[in-house]
């Protein structure tokens, strides 16, 4: 592991098994920095960008953006934000976020 | 559960690391119908972080060709589930236009749901990553060339697809 954060901010959290954060209403930024260093992210402000936008529709729909929505009304392109999440764009985002692993088919 | 398992768990089984995992569609028809599903399938692997290549064959051709992408047709004419999805019966599927306003009504629908125009959609997989093979064979046949095809597109023969296609998952569509 390259990125150092503090992570003893995850050790009292709950995570489902495949990873994601069990209740999207524990996250806090410095879970996300801890979660992305675990990923090997360095977060930006794009990635910051994104993870806000996702958060947002998430406390509004109840569910999590899909990507094409992602692209289309948070400003991202998909070039992009594949490189800002690498290893699949709509998993790394959501855990980074705290959200629910993603089942959108888009 | 002590920290190391956690960061194990976000990290996603280590293994996986070690070997990639690939899927290699074929995409070998090109009616409006049969386009969506390899696009949906490259785009969720995508997404979940599987590498993809698709072999565009045939009439899959019709996909990556850029004066017809977004012009494909859903048949009306010997397509048994045409009836009950647009109330059209088979004998009158046969008029002139019927195709093309099946092919109005499915684009609605698909748009509905939020499915972007094959183009489209086409573009997002290639910058999600996908790299997109045309058939050489098929090209030849129909007079294509690498100018007609959506850019991107790399001219591949069936032999050099099974050097691509080794170690991957591959789906035949």
């Amino acid at each position: 592991m390259t990125l150092t954060a503090d992570f003893s901010v995850l050790e009292t959290l709950e995570f489902d098994d495949d990873g994601f954060l069990a209740n999207a209403s524990d996250w806090t930024e410095d879970i996300a920095i801890a979660v992305a260093a675990v990923l090997e992210i360095e977060l930006t402000e794009m990635h910051w960008q994104v993870i806000n936008f996702a958060r947002a529709e998430f406390e509004a729909n109840g569910e999590a953006p899909t990507i094409r929505r992602i692209t289309k009304a948070g400003g991202v392109p998909t070039k992009e934000l594949y490189s800002l999440f690498p290893g699949g764009a709509a998993k790394t985002a959501a855990k980074i976020a705290g959200l629910p692993k993603p089942t959108g088919c888009i | 559960m002590t920290n190391a398992d956690i960061l194990a768990k976000i990290k996603g089984g280590s293994s996986d690391k070690d070997k990639p995992r690939k899927l290699c569609l074929i995409a070998s028809k090109g009616s409006l119908d049969m386009a969506y599903p390899p696009l949906i399938l490259a785009n969720a692997a995508l997404m979940s972080g599987i590498e993809v290549e698709i072999f565009f064959t045939f009439w899959g051709l019709d996909i990556i060709t850029k004066k017809k992408m977004d012009k494909l047709q859903v048949a009306t004419v010997g397509n048994p589930n045409m009836h009950p999805m647009f109330h059209i019966p088979t004998f009158l599927g046969g008029l002139p236009g019927m195709s093309y306003l099946a092919s109005v009504m499915m684009r609605k629908e698909i748009d509905a749901l939020g499915f972007p125009p094959v183009g489209e959609f086409m573009e997002t997989v290639i910058d999600a990553g996908a790299k997109v093979y045309g058939c050489k064979m098929s090209m030849d046949m129909m007079k294509l060339t690498e100018e007609d095809m959506i850019d991107g597109t790399e001219i591949l023969g069936a032999m050099e697809f099974m050097e691509v296609s080794e170690g991957a998952q591959v789906l035949f569509v």
